[in-house]
């Protein structure tokens, strides 16, 4: 059953405020912490940032956080132009990633907490094991059945471009951690992201176990729990739409039943 | 390690809302809504079978105020859970999911509803001959 309300020990109070000393224009950055070590429940610190000094990105301002106003804020991070899928979080309500949300598109203060609905490792760190361990689940690497040819596997020009859309995808897990039903199914709905990986193995005509792939999602809770609520392809910061993959397995399972 | 529990990060309580998130659990809210109006419905057509002072005395309570207001929600909910119906017809399908075609279908979803309620409580106060 669907838990609307917080835990008791996640819900989340107020902080500390760090001001900008000396600056003019700053802008507030209220930032979700949690420390695993002294036992309190998660708290809003606000910071005052100067905006003056600090790049476009929301990343920017947590990385000029961490190194001149408190080093013990925590996030992910690495490659700071939208491939590496590390700084997924909630900024103003909705999933993003970081290094590619511009300060200046976000309204007001900057909320910034973690994705939504995971357990908190630490600060703006989700615990995404499971998420990983879904991922696995669908054996996300191409299987045959056929003697290996000599040379690789040759796909037509009509093949390849059915994978556009969902070879992009970089496991950020902003889709799913949007999803209302990844939230209150999340332990058996396998969640858009993980489902849009299923799709883009389906489709690949040099994949040859398209029936167990199938087999596997015909489940009433993997694949059938998507009620097309479309937050995931509002989030995704790659512009993808899991939605619409998740739907395309869907007409897949109808038309093998004939 | 870890020495309290780990919290849950918050998400209904921060997310933002989207007509097509709205949409969504508004089909469900008024599918609920509309399974207790089908029993008012079903009590009317039941009054209707009992006799002519049951089915009067109903006529007067689904006629007072409350009732009207009630009978009034009932139609809301109705035409939303018509058009957000409609609109996952659409979807099953495999259409709307442009982003641009399904947000712009969540919001039609609300014009449909306003427009039709009203349209219907016009027609029912015109037939009675109240307006």
């Amino acid at each position: 059953m669907a838990e609307f309300s917080l835990p008791k020990n996640s819900r989340v109070g107020k902080g500390k405020t760090v001001k900008a000393e000396g600056a003019n224009n700053t802008r507030k950055f209220h930032v979700y912490r949690w420390n695993p070590d002294d036992g309190q429940n998660p708290r809003m610190d606000t910071f005052e940032v100067d905006m003056d000094s600090c790049g476009p990105m929301v990343l920017d301002a947590l990385i000029k956080i961490k190194n001149e106003m408190d080093s013990t804020v925590t996030f992910r991070r690495s490659c700071r132009e939208g491939v590496c899928g590390s700084c997924a979080m909630n900024m103003n309500g909705k999933n993003g990633l970081a290094c590619t949300t511009a300060i200046d598109d976000c309204k007001g203060d900057v909320s910034i907490t973690p994705l939504p609905h995971r357990e908190v490792v630490k600060d703006l760190v989700p615990d995404l094991t499971d998420f990983y361990a879904q991922y696995a689940s669908i054996k996300p690497w191409m299987q045959t059945q056929s003697t290996t040819p000599e040379k690789e596997r040759l796909q037509s020009h009509e093949d390849r471009a059915k994978l556009d859309g969902l070879y992009e995808c970089i496991l950020c897990a902003c889709c799913s951690t949007s999803c209302p039903s990844y939230w209150w199914n999340g332990d058996k709905y396998l969640g858009p992201a993980i489902l849009l990986q299923a799709y883009r193995w389906l489709i690949d005509s040099r994949d040859e176990t398209t029936g167990e792939r199938l087999d596997n999602l015909e489940d009433p809770f993997r694949l059938y729990r998507c009620h097309t609520i479309m937050n995931c392809a509002n989030a995704c910061p790659k512009g993808l739409n899991p939605a619409k993959a998740i739907a395309e397995i869907k007409k897949m399972m109808v038309e093998r039943r004939g | 390690m870890a020495q309290g529990k780990r919290p849950l990060s918050p998400h209904l309580q921060v997310y933002r809302w989207g007509a097509a998130m709205a949409v969504s659990i508004l089909h469900r809210a008024t599918g609920s809504a509309l399974a207790v109006g089908t029993i008012i419905l079903t009590w009317w057509l039941v009054a209707m079978a009992t006799g002519h002072e049951y089915f009067n005395m109903v006529q007067e309570c689904l006629g007072s105020p409350v009732g009207r207001l009630v009978l009034f929600g009932i139609t809301i909910a109705l035409m939303q859970h018509l058009a957000s119906g409609i609109r996952h017809l659409f979807m099953d399908a495999g259409k709307l999911y442009d982003l641009k075609a399904n947000t712009g279908s969540a919001k039609f979803t609300f014009v449909f509803t306003i427009v039709m309620t009203l349209v219907i409580w016009v027609a029912a106060y015109k037939v009675m001959g109240r307006l």
